[in-house]
């Protein structure tokens, strides 16, 4: 539909969207999030298929992940955190401009998982301030997808700025497990809680 | 490098701690001397002091690769030596996934032993299961007398492994040199073979699914469909990619003469697997010393003739096409039977059995918490992995937990080729040459 | 070949596999000798074990003495298809073992990896640094005195954690 300057500005009714700052700069920041790459073990494998074709997280424009952190917004730890690991990890966590968030991706990055040993970090919120845990050894795509949407759906609600100020540090949600949804050859309903 | 002032004042802003760029310092005579080979043996303490002296005419430096790197394959750091772009010294510093399996293992019952194991080379992970519960059944004795069923059945699913592994291989190896594609189009391939597997073992990955005395669960009703459906599409689309990538010039110009190794270098470094068959050698466990009932299976061993990472890749997109024929052929000759050993001592009774006798409660009770227990002694199993010899060394003292196990991660010694095979390339291939390495950082650190 | 004739050490079978019991001032010769002259032109794997802990018998032949650690080589034989393991005393007080390295540099990793978890050294490594844990960690853990380390699950109603 053409611009009409005869009306003056009543032409533009359809070409304007209006709403608040906050509300844009949410939208904004959800919908152009740009993961970093901190694949370190088996959930790196499942965080790649999560990129692959079959589980696409480009349909949410996340594909590419950012291998400099200063591209970068959100850190998907994904894998055992060693403690010759963790200086290295929390040095790429401050070299991330604000706003940055951390999803802590299966057992291990999330509370050592199954390695209580000298050797594990044990839990990676011990080093960084984790905004979603994703359980799971590993995780599933499914999983990673449902607790990146979580994320989405927190900061559009601006529920996850609340919660980090009332914790302190990161706002700490867990998602529950949803693997295995499409094993049956069911469709995958996206937007579906 | 420019006059100390300047780099003084950028240090302050923008200090990034050890990943800093510092100027090479000359090194002592004896040292010079005794490096003129191509690994960089330095301390990572002495790399970090080296900032703090004087500096000279600078003619190479030493700069720091990962360990978060997108190219490194998981997390590898390298200290590399350049003088310009080339590369001439090299030390791969590993550790940083270093998660203690083995003093876990020694805590962990010997069910719960693959559990442990097969986080290590999480791209194969059922190899890994596979070695160390032959390396326990070779401890209790019951080696010979698993039922053919059970070792057709771990065939079956370690060759599935194998492909999914080089299909991994193919996606990574192909996004690193700039055939980004090939990271889409490996991954829709490795997501049919996870399906069967997911539809088989219940997981994924990491599936604790061959355990000692056989394997957890029988294959299910349909299989042979399945495992068709898999094969099927397989060859067009390696076709594809022989297409996308073997005869395109840029691969080939990226990948030839690339990484050279000898056959000598290979089999002194300790290296196995795809990297010594590139050199020549014909080296392959499965038929060399079979295990399982590779005795009984016709395939070819892929070997290469100049030993560069193209050599290396074509391995493994035919080792792919052997995987196959085995399947195939196991599809044929896979008999009826148990699918794990009928050993009051190994095997937990089965499910029903628990809901209507006390006896078998107790039993599975027991197997499940205080686990078997292994008569005293110490072996050395080893198996083909998709990396190379992946062997298993157990010691038990009777107990019921391991004494001591080892895994002879076939990363781990390959790593050990890298030096020599980036000296004198450019730093843009070496990562082709991590690449077609092909390291999985969990079982080089375990 | 049958087991131990050729060697001159004494020799044991474990589950059907030889085993050798080389004296470890003589080790770095007798993998040289193995390679030069029978034919084991590979090392597979370096690795060593604490004994500390372990009660039961060790399948030890007449002559050689026991001791905490053993440092265990495995060897293969490609024109023989065959495998070989050497065991090697190695006292706690002097935890010293001459290195593999001139022979097979591939050793080079394997040892680092020995010298990091159970603090073996082996006299004549190019650099003996450790390798998987970080350069400045104190301890050695995979000795048997070193704890795992587990930290005791914080868990109300939970009497004795695992």
């Amino acid at each position: 539909m053409p611009i009409s300057f005869d009306r003056g500005l009543e032409g533009l009714d359809h070409n304007i969207i209006t709403g608040t700052l906050e509300s844009l700069v949410k939208w904004a920041r959800q919908k152009s999030m740009f993961p970093a790459t901190f694949g370190l073990a088996c959930c790196a494998i499942e965080m790649m298929a999560t990129g692959g074709p079959h589980y696409d997280l480009a349909r949410y424009g996340m594909e590419v992940f950012r291998a400099s952190p200063r591209q970068a917004d959100l850190m998907i730890v994904a894998g055992r955190v060693s403690q010759k690991m963790a200086p290295v990890l929390r040095q790429i966590y401050d070299q991330m401009m604000e706003p940055k968030w951390v999803i802590s991706m299966g057992v291990c990055a999330s509370s050592g998982g199954m390695f209580q040993n000298y050797a594990i970090v044990q839990g990676v919120d011990q080093i960084v301030p984790v905004d979603v845990y994703a359980p799971g050894c590993p995780p599933g795509p499914e999983t990673l997808m449902h607790s990146i949407l979580t994320l989405y759906g927190l900061i559009q609600a601006g529920e996850l700025t609340r919660r980090r100020e009332r914790n302190g540090g990161g706002a700490g949600i867990l998602v529950d497990q949803r693997d295995g949804q499409t094993a049956g050859g069911q469709p995958v309903t996206i937007g579906k809680a | 490098m420019p006059a100390d002032t300047t780099h003084g004042s950028l240090i302050n802003e923008t200090y990034e701690g050890s990943q800093e760029l510092q100027p090479r310092k000359g090194l002592k005579a004896d040292e010079l001397l005794r490096e003129i080979g191509s690994v960089l043996r330095m301390s990572e303490a002495e790399a970090a002091d080296l900032g703090n002296r004087d500096p000279g005419s600078d003619e190479t430096m030493i700069i720091n690769m990962g360990p978060q790197h997108p190219s490194t394959h998981g997390v590898l750091r390298l200290m590399l030596e350049l003088d310009g772009e080339t590369v001439l010294r090299t030390k791969p510093i590993i550790g940083y996934l270093h998660t203690g399996m083995e003093k876990q293992a020694e805590d962990l019952t010997y069910l719960q032993g693959p559990t442990n194991v097969t986080r290590m080379d999480y791209a194969s992970p059922l190899f890994n299961e596979l070695v160390f519960s032959m390396a326990t059944e070779k401890l209790l004795g019951i080696d010979e007398e698993i039922p053919p069923r059970a070792q057709w059945i771990r065939m079956l699913m370690t060759e599935i492994n194998r492909l999914a592994s080089h299909v991994l291989f193919l996606a990574t190896n192909g996004m690193d040199i700039g055939a980004i594609g090939m990271m889409l189009y490996g991954w829709r391939e490795r997501e049919e073979m996870l399906r069967f597997l997911e539809c088989v073992t219940g997981l994924r990955m990491n599936h604790n699914y061959i355990r000692p005395g056989g394997v957890a669960a029988d294959l299910p009703d349909g299989w042979r469909d399945d495992v068709l459906r898999l094969l099927e599409p397989l060859p067009s689309r390696l076709d594809e990619f022989d297409q996308l990538m073997t005869g395109q010039p840029i691969w080939r110009e990226r990948l030839q003469g690339v990484g050279v190794i000898t056959a000598q270098e290979a089999l002194a470094l300790g290296a196995t697997g795809p990297i010594l068959r590139s050199t020549g050698v014909p080296w392959d466990l499965r038929r060399d010393m079979p295990y399982l009932f590779y005795d009984q299976v016709e395939f070819d061993v892929v070997v290469g003739t100049y030993g560069d990472c193209f050599d290396r890749y074509a391995i493994r997109l035919n080792e792919m096409r052997e995987s196959m024929r085995i399947i195939h052929q196991i599809l044929d000759k896979m008999p009826d039977g148990d699918y794990r050993i009928q050993d009051k001592k190994v095997t937990p009774p089965p499910r029903a059995r628990i809901d209507e006798s006390m006896e078998a409660l107790i039993h599975h009770f027991k197997i499940f918490t205080e686990g078997f227990k292994v008569p005293e002694g110490e072996v050395y199993v080893a198996i083909e992995s998709p990396r190379g010899e992946l062997g298993c060394y157990m010691v038990s003292d009777g107990s019921a937990r391991p004494y001591r196990m080892h895994i002879r991660g076939p990363s781990f010694v390959n790593l050990q080729t890298l030096p020599h095979m980036m000296r004198g390339g450019f730093l843009a291939d070496g990562v082709a040459v991590v690449s077609s390495v092909d390291p999985i950082m969990g079982e080089v650190d375990r | 070949m049958e087991a131990g004739t050729d060697f001159a050490v004494p020799a044991t079978t474990s589950r059907g596999q030889d085993v050798l019991h080389v004296p470890r001032e003589r080790l770095a010769e007798f993998v040289m000798e193995l390679r030069d002259e029978h034919g084991f032109n590979m090392c597979i794997d370096v690795t060593a074990v604490d004994y500390a802990a372990h009660h039961a018998p060790r399948n030890l032949p007449e002559g050689v003495a026991p001791e905490r650690f053993e440092v265990v080589v495995n060897l293969l034989s490609m024109r023989d298809h065959r495998r070989i393991r050497l065991r090697t005393q190695v006292p706690e007080s002097d935890p010293v073992v001459p290195s593999l390295f001139d022979v097979h540099p591939g050793t080079e990793a394997m040892e680092r990896e020995v010298y990091d978890m159970f603090g073996i050294r082996f006299e004549g490594h190019p650099d003996l640094t450790r390798i998987l844990m970080p350069e400045d960690w104190i301890g050695h853990p995979l000795r048997k005195d070193y704890p795992v380390g587990s930290i005791p699950v914080q868990f109300k109603g939970v009497e004795n954690a695992r």
